[in-house]
């Protein structure tokens, strides 16, 4: 298999990251170099096999259902690039 | 007394204790040979004049009962410290300064330890070899232009070179035993589950772990007697009977049966490294254990599953970086265009590489391809374990198939610098615990480790083993202080 | 199972097209703090207060799932009448927005809490059945405010990590008419069970509309838009009606639908295209390796099912046995579990003599109508149950006319006042005692003798005179009843 300039853009939009023709050149390099060597698991069959997902002995843990935050808006906006106090504050969103 | 940074945490705890050391002369000792240690790059940030201030506090009222008292420590630069800046290694958290702590780090200072300042790593965990941090490259004090390792390779190489007694790192694929392995040092990855992991900054959630980093194997008890306790705040977190492990720490290991795992015997690999996990077969032996030969088959396909689980999980949990609620934002004429700039001028290559990996295997058409035919694979790993661990109690390993390497050596070939963690990885596939420790050294006297893997929650078990074996490897880590002028 | 009618059916020139609909119905779970977290779920509260580090996603910030959140989404599956999933799992459901701080949705994909189950809905014409596919668990996400900031969209996440039911319909809905009596049902289920408030004005409750068409009869589905996220019912069935309608246009001119995600303009009263296809999303779903599969217990589902109050359905079947009230009646009172709740108290104060015709006409009428004219709710009625009853018992014991208990009725409003002592405080007892009637009524017909003559030579429309004046001296408190029959006797 090869992973082309196409498949490059298509996921850059998906995580987000601007990609130039030059980055996703030598992206498309990298990736395919690891894919090569991820594609041994083809070797397997694993037809019957469950899938794991974790590997935690545990089960999930219920917690009650009580209010134990207060109001912590000065240190949550704290940290923000740009605020104005009550809100975060992002560029215009275009539909 | 002379040489405080050359002495081991428990006979810092002990001087301490018998209030032959204030923790105001240990701290200012760790200080001083931090300040002259610049060029290692250890640190990220600093926080020396604060660990002064509380070491002089502590001596105002000492409380000895405590299990670190006084002890100042540097931790990696993945926990979150309350009031203190966190970067993860990265440009997009720069500015970051966290309102919270870490449950691990807090555990630790709620034993009376004293935060000396955060120690450098890989972006998000993401590397081998320290290279891939935004606040640059990590010296080995073991030799000038070596990697420590990664992704813990500021926490390797301030253990290493005396910058702090001790430290914590986090281990997604061998980011503890790598590092360890190249400086010399001993590292411990616990079970998963068996360390909160509340407040580290996530690379991939299913796989990891905070561990302790030190010189010996009796320091390494005492740490993780600190760091691991339950915790309601992570749904990972296990509730089970926790040992007081260096109270319960043992050499006698007599009868202890040891797996020796054909499967790690890979192409290429050093005569030295096979050398040396002879070695340890007969150190082992020697210490009344019994060795016997198993087999894990899937452990060639560790890797590849891994490089297709961690990512996904990284590709998500790196989606919180958007430069909407912290950390670094680029300048966008709308949202979409800010979030784009942000994450491409903010991440660094490596984890770029990565995110686009992991998102690429969860893509629609292609999960069952990738995704769901390595949860499969990780599977059949654990089970290659599971099965194992009916005839050992423990298996013993190399912890990397080479020593350290130069810096820049694998910098532009992802595929070997991943090699790197062959022997690492399928523990954190199987969430096992395992620790490596310094036996030998390579032809440029450079440290080489061994990996000593347990059953799920037998840290106890396993440190018993490293610490019988440590008596009788009696490794010296060659340090020259080259870096101190 | 009858059919419902009017059928929903569009017409042009050759071709007679069904349409059919699908609800993805979003429900806020009632519940005192978040999913995955602890902070305040109260609606209203000043922007990003109820905030805590986890709902702003920090780094190393973990979820931890509230139990009585999955206790209500179990009651809601089981008044759903649906099966109840011992395993679940959640899920991330990736994408970036502005107001998702994780960069993803933590939901149920492909392990769903709850399985299929059924909704009746009481149609005009009979019942129908209405299958629903899944309920899952989900976070809610924050506000996005594109409009207070010419330059900037501004984020208050105090909504995210909300806990939210997602009910996913089958598309048996065919109608506007059904998708309002669906919503009401699935509102009322979630009323009864406390398990969501269903308001809608506050966000409570909003749908996703899912609208195919197809020529009447054909078996095969069309292709599908999805309008998203609409919330009321009259939207819906605009939307849906709007939606409908150009779907049929586009196939008349032979042209394709695209499957797509549309938004419903309610100014303009038109659904349009929100994402281009180039710009398709791929949510990349994969199970969150921060929690583990939910697993719950026989035991625990059993113990749920306990607490289960009696729902619409049943309740609606005893008030026909029990209180003798029709179907339709039946329907009204059910519909909402304060009205039923109100009804069932008042009934209980009647005590043995009761008289279901009159609290069912008081209740829906006289009590509907000043609530409404109030924009109150039952469960504020300025009328408490225990004194409704106490003037139902005061008519039908013949204490008051029907005509004197509005008067008194309307007094009870001030203050909850009690009827009985309204009577007596202002007189309103209706004179019963024959001998009195007799010699009001001998009077009268002294006063008026010339009429009593013309009455008693045929004209008899003069009856109505008598009774008139009767009660105008009386000051309308004679039972009218004995004046009838007095006035006959005399004249």
């Amino acid at each position: 298999m090869s992973i082309d300039l196409k498949t490059i853009k298509h996921i850059s939009k998906l995580s987000r990251i601007s990609v130039d023709d030059q980055k996703a050149e030598k992206l498309a390099g990298d990736l395919n170099s690891i894919f090569e060597f991820i594609e041994k698991l083809n070797e397997l069959n694993t037809d019957n096999v469950v899938p794991l997902t974790s590997v935690a002995e545990t089960t999930l843990k219920l917690r009650s259902d009580e209010v134990q935050s207060e109001n912590i808006r000065d240190q949550i906006i704290k940290n923000s690039p740009e605020d104005n106090e009550d809100f975060f504050v992002v560029p215009k969103v275009v539909e | 007394m002379s040489n405080i940074t050359s002495q081991s945490l428990t006979s810092l705890v002990k001087n301490i204790k018998d209030k032959k050391l204030s923790s105001e002369e240990i701290t200012k000792s760790f200080v001083d040979r931090s300040e002259k240690s610049k060029e290692l790059n250890s640190y990220i940030t600093e926080d020396f004049s604060n660990a002064i201030e509380k070491a002089k506090k502590f001596d105002q009222s000492p409380n000895l009962d405590l299990k670190l008292p006084g002890i100042p420590m540097a931790v990696k630069d993945l926990f979150c410290t309350k009031n203190l800046r966190t970067t993860a290694g990265s440009k997009i958290l720069e500015n970051f300064i966290p309102t919270y702590e870490s449950t691990v780090t807090q555990n630790i200072w709620n034993e009376g330890a004293i935060l000396l300042g955060k120690l450098n790593c890989d972006e998000f965990a993401m590397g081998s070899s320290n290279e891939t941090s935004f606040y640059g490259n990590v010296q080995n004090p073991i030799d000038k232009d070596l990697v420590p390792g990664g992704s813990s390779g500021g926490s390797a190489s301030a253990v290493s070179g005396q910058l702090t007694p001790i430290t914590i790192g986090t281990d997604t694929g061998g980011s503890i035993r790598q590092p360890a392995s190249f400086t010399g040092t001993v590292g411990l990855k616990p079970t998963y589950g068996s360390c909160s992991r509340y407040g580290i900054v996530a690379f991939a959630s299913s796989l990891d772990q905070a561990g302790p980093m030190a010189q010996n194997v009796e320091d390494c008890a005492l740490l993780q007697e600190v760091i691991s306790t339950y915790d309601t705040k992570d749904s990972t977190s296990t509730e089970y009977k926790r040992n007081h492990y260096s109270k319960e720490l043992n050499k006698d290991i007599k009868g202890k049966k040891i797996g020796i795992p054909k499967e790690y015997r890979v192409d290429g690999m050093p005569k030295e490294i096979e050398e040396l996990w002879q070695k340890g077969i007969q150190y082992a032996k020697d210490c009344g254990a019994e060795i016997i030969d198993i087999s894990l088959p899937h452990t060639s396909y560790a890797l590849p599953t891994y490089y297709i689980v961690a990512p996904a999980e990284a590709s998500s949990n790196l989606a919180r970086y958007d430069g909407v609620k912290y950390g670094f934002r680029a300048k966008g004429e709308n949202l979409i265009d800010m979030y784009e700039k942000t994450r491409s001028e903010g991440f660094g290559a490596e984890v770029q590489r990565r995110i686009m990996i992991g998102t690429y295997v969860l893509s629609s058409g292609y999960y069952d391809a990738y995704y769901l035919k390595a949860q499969k694979v990780r599977k059949l790993i654990k089970n290659d374990f599971d099965e194992a661990y009916k005839k050992v109690d423990a298996i013993l390993t190399p912890s990397t198939p080479s020593s350290a390497f130069k810096i820049g050596e694998k910098k532009d070939d992802p595929v070997s610098m991943y090699l790197n963690d062959i022997f690492t990885v399928p523990v954190n596939l199987a969430g096992l615990p395992a620790m490596s420790i310094p036996a030998g050294h390579d032809a440029n006297g450079y440290p080489l480790g061994l990996q000593i893997i347990g059953k799920a929650f037998d840290e106890q078990g396993i440190l018993n083993i490293s610490y019988a074996m440590e008596d009788k490897i009696n490794f010296k880590n060659k340090i020259t202080d080259w870096w101190i002028k | 199972m009858v059919k419902s009618n009017p059928e929903f059916l569009i017409e042009r020139k050759d071709n007679i097209y069904e349409v059919v609909i699908g609800l993805e119905v979003h429900a806020q779970v009632t519940s005192n703090s978040k999913l995955f977290s602890s902070s305040s779920t109260k609606f209203g509260a000043e922007p990003n207060t109820q905030v805590s580090l986890v709902d702003a996603a920090f780094p190393g910030m973990l979820p931890v799932i509230n139990e009585f959140c999955v206790k209500q989404a179990i009651k809601t599956g089981i008044g759903l009448r649906a099966e109840i999933n011992k395993r679940s799992v959640f899920d991330r459901k990736n994408y970036f927005y502005a107001d998702l701080p994780q960069g993803y949705q933590i939901s149920q994909f492909k392990y769903p809490i709850v399985g299929e189950g059924t909704v009746v809905l009481d149609m005009p014409d009979g019942q129908k059945e209405v299958g629903i596919e899944r309920l899952h668990l989900e976070q809610d996400a924050g506000k996005s405010i594109h409009d207070m900031d010419p330059q900037n969209t501004l984020v208050d996440l105090n909504r995210s990590g909300v806990a939210l039911m997602e009910i996913v319909s089958k598309p048996d809905l065919r109608t506007p008419d059904e998708v309002s009596a669906y919503i009401k049902k699935l509102r009322s289920i979630m009323r009864y069970l406390g398990t969501c408030d269903g308001n809608m004005q506050e966000g409570s409750l909003r749908a996703d509309v899912n609208v195919s068409v197809r020529l009447k009869d054909s078996k095969e589905l069309g292709t599908r838009c999805e309008i998203k996220n609409v919330n009321s019912i009259k939207f819906m069935q605009m939307a849906i009606n709007y939606e409908a309608n150009r779907q049929v246009d586009l196939i008349e001119e032979g042209k394709s639908i695209d499957q797509e995600t549309r938004l419903f303009d309610t100014k303009k009263n038109e659904t349009r295209s929100m994402r281009s296809k180039e710009d398709a999303h791929d949510y990349r779903y994969f199970p969150d390796p921060d929690l583990l599969p939910l697993e719950v217990t026989d035991e625990f589902v059993e113990k749920l099912k306990a607490d289960i109050p009696e729902l619409p359905d049943d309740k609606k079947k005893r008030f026909i046995d029990e209180f003798k009230v029709s179907a339709y009646e039946a329907t009204i009172l059910v519909s909402d579990i304060e009205t039923a709740k109100y009804f069932e108290e008042v009934v209980a104060k009647m005590g043995k003599n009761r008289d279901m015709k009159l609290a069912v006409n008081w209740i829906t009428g006289e009590l509907f109508a000043v609530l409404n004219n109030k924009n109150l709710e039952i469960s504020q009625s300025p009328i408490s149950a225990k004194n409704l009853a106490k003037l139902i018992n005061l008519i039908k014991n013949g204490t008051i006319s029907g005509k004197i208990a509005k008067t008194i009725f309307e007094l009870m409003m001030d203050g909850d006042k009690d009827p009985q002592i309204i009577v007596e405080e202002k007189g309103l007892k209706q004179q019963s005692d024959p001998k009195a009637l007799e010699a009001l009524i001998d009077k009268i017909i002294d006063d008026n003798r010339e009429k009593a003559i013309e009455y008693k030579n045929g004209k008899e429309k003069l009856f109505g005179f008598f009774v008139g004046q009767a009660m105008k001296v009386s000051g309308g408190k004679a039972n009218p009843q004995l004046i009838n029959e007095i006035l006959k006797k005399k004249l």
